[in-house]
């Protein structure tokens, strides 16, 4: 092998090497440590709150948090992607996650959410309660039912049909109203906020002071809603135990707790705040 | 500079560059071939014919195929004129014009996706106007065909200027003084002899409308049937069905690999170009 292609090799392998070891970096001096969460995309603001509070009284811990829809996010850790927490959006993907051995422990349910139904300010179908939904030609856009908020979303459809003063028919309507079933609520929540979707599904938690500008908020009456119930848990192949460890229980904590409820997140009753 | 190099190098040794570069090659095979093979290796074929009939798949196949080849013509159609003037003329503005040409070529495809929104959504700049006449892109299979033909343009274009500049300008001249209208020489000359180009353009850019993921899930939505097309079909099965996952990026693979295969193979180049010659003559 001559220079040229030596130094061809040698180049190759140095553009490689940062990427094929990430987590050695991490992990070899005690001082500096990097707490890889996965979390549910609708705990996108809550959690990058808790991980600045925990960085701040953790000098040399970096929290790095990954947000997706749940589905996708129990896929990449099928896959061989290495975390330390997962923040699951229901016990549906937790338990999976769970009977797949990725998990260590018991998951212990840290937040609940609740759905409502948002459309864009100028509201361009004319929304004016939830029956209107079921009417033809409104476009409304849900998440996949691979993904919590989706599954989540047909149950309130169903259960709607069963509720007084709703069509029998009004969840296949509302069904064959859907235009889209995006992969995480975030795109749901962007589709109404762009004015594209007439009407969209998602948490009351998604519902943030940047997104209440552009749309208005029915919320779903009680009886028909679904109370979705966040489990968080320690994952096996994690390198930084002791750091998810303090995450989880920063978030099951009053302050936690409060955080999370000032995001729009149910608190949990045993340790509200 | 390069052409005294290269005499040098074939008069010493049947040399080390040689080699070296040969060696660096198999490397990059290896690398390029490697999840390919994986892929495939996932899957036996019996499963793959089973898995691929199931209705889900044949639907999204159909939609891929059906938006791809609309995407494809509409490119040919929109590109081809548009690389023989950027081949041909000069006129002001051409550099803005080229880059604009290139530009969805190394646009991330979600930003493309979203700044058709802007544009083509509902609420958008021009979708406000198109509102107006009832038309509406976005979560329809003719916003499916929109992103792909926006992602797809600079594939057409590329290779069918590069065939476009490199006509001898004498056979266009021995037209032209034979008495030959530019229209008639555009058609029996020019377009002839650029044929391979326009093939090149034609097969990469329908490679590149049946794997357009990101444009089309951020402008047209994911709905089985109207816009789930076979990439996002893949990404959506990835979540929740692998083994259906596999066998849409090994149909996917396949679909690609046939296309760029039967490109090469194809002689279409030679045929047209000897007729076109003998037009010219």
């Amino acid at each position: 092998m001559n220079r040229f292609s030596a130094c061809a090799v040698v180049g190759l392998g140095l553009l490689a090497a940062p990427f094929a070891t990430p987590s050695t970096a991490g992990t070899a001096s005690a001082a500096k440590q990097t707490l890889q969460v996965f979390a549910a995309a609708s705990l996108s603001e809550a959690f990058r709150e808790l991980a600045h509070g925990l960085e701040a009284a953790r000098p040399g811990l970096t929290v790095r948090i990954s947000l997706a829809g749940t589905q996708q996010l129990v896929a990449q850790l099928e896959q061989g992607a290495v975390a330390d927490v997962l923040a699951s959006a229901d016990e549906r993907w937790m338990s999976y996650a769970k009977a797949q051995g990725l998990v260590s422990g018991e998951p212990v349910t840290f937040a609940r959410n609740r759905l409502v139904v948002i459309v864009p300010k100028s509201n361009p179908a004319r929304i004016g309660k939830l029956q209107d939904l079921s009417r033809g030609g409104v476009k409304i856009v849900i998440a996949s039912d691979a993904v919590p908020v989706g599954h989540y979303s047909r149950t309130v459809f169903r259960n709607l049909s069963r509720a007084e003063g709703f069509p029998s028919d009004f969840a296949t309507r509302a069904l064959r109203n859907v235009v889209s079933e995006e992969e995480n609520v975030k795109s749901v929540v962007s589709k109404v906020q762009l004015g594209e979707a007439d009407a969209a599904l998602v948490y009351r938690s998604d519902v943030t002071p940047a997104v209440a500008r552009y749309v208005r908020l029915f919320e779903i009456p009680d009886s028909a809603n679904v109370i979705a119930s966040y489990p968080i848990a320690l994952l096996k192949d994690g390198p930084a135990h002791d750091a998810a460890k303090a995450f989880i229980d920063l978030v099951l904590s009053a302050d936690g707790q409060r955080v999370l409820e000032q995001h729009g997140l149910m608190p949990v009753a045993a340790n509200a705040p | 500079m390069a052409t005294p190099a290269v005499v040098s190098a074939r008069r010493t040794r049947p040399s080390l560059l040689t080699l070296g570069a040969w060696v660096v090659g198999a490397l990059l095979i290896a690398f390029l071939a490697l999840p390919f093979v994986a892929l495939v290796l996932r899957i036996t074929p019996r499963e793959l014919v089973a898995r691929l009939s199931s209705p889900a798949v044949i639907e999204a196949l159909r939609l891929s195929v059906l938006t791809s080849l609309a995407a494809t013509v509409t490119v040919a159609l929109l590109g081809v004129p548009v690389a023989w003037l950027l081949a041909t003329r000069d006129f002001p503005g051409k550099r803005v014009f080229e880059v604009l040409v290139d530009l969805p070529m190394v646009l991330p495809p979600t930003v493309a996706g979203f700044a058709l929104l802007m544009a083509f959504g509902r609420a958008g700049l021009a979708g406000r106007a198109l509102g107006a006449f009832g038309l509406s892109l976005p979560f329809t299979t003719a916003g499916v065909i929109v992103a792909q033909v926006f992602m797809a343009v600079p594939f057409m274009v590329g290779p069918a200027r590069a065939s476009f500049s490199s006509l001898d300008p004498k056979l266009l001249d021995a037209a032209a003084t034979l008495g030959a209208r530019e229209t008639f020489t555009f058609f029996r000359v020019a377009l002839p002899l650029a044929i391979p180009g326009i093939v090149a353009g034609i097969a990469m850019s329908a490679s590149r409308a049946l794997g357009e993921f990101g444009a089309t899930i951020t402008f047209a939505g994911n709905l089985p049937g109207s816009t789930q097309t076979m990439p996002l079909a893949v990404y959506v099965a990835l979540q929740s069905d692998l083994d259906a996952a596999v066998a849409l990026s090994v149909l996917l693979l396949l679909m690609a690999f046939g296309l760029l295969l039967g490109l090469r193979a194809a002689p279409v180049g030679s045929f047209w170009g000897s007729r076109a010659r003998a037009a010219a003559r």
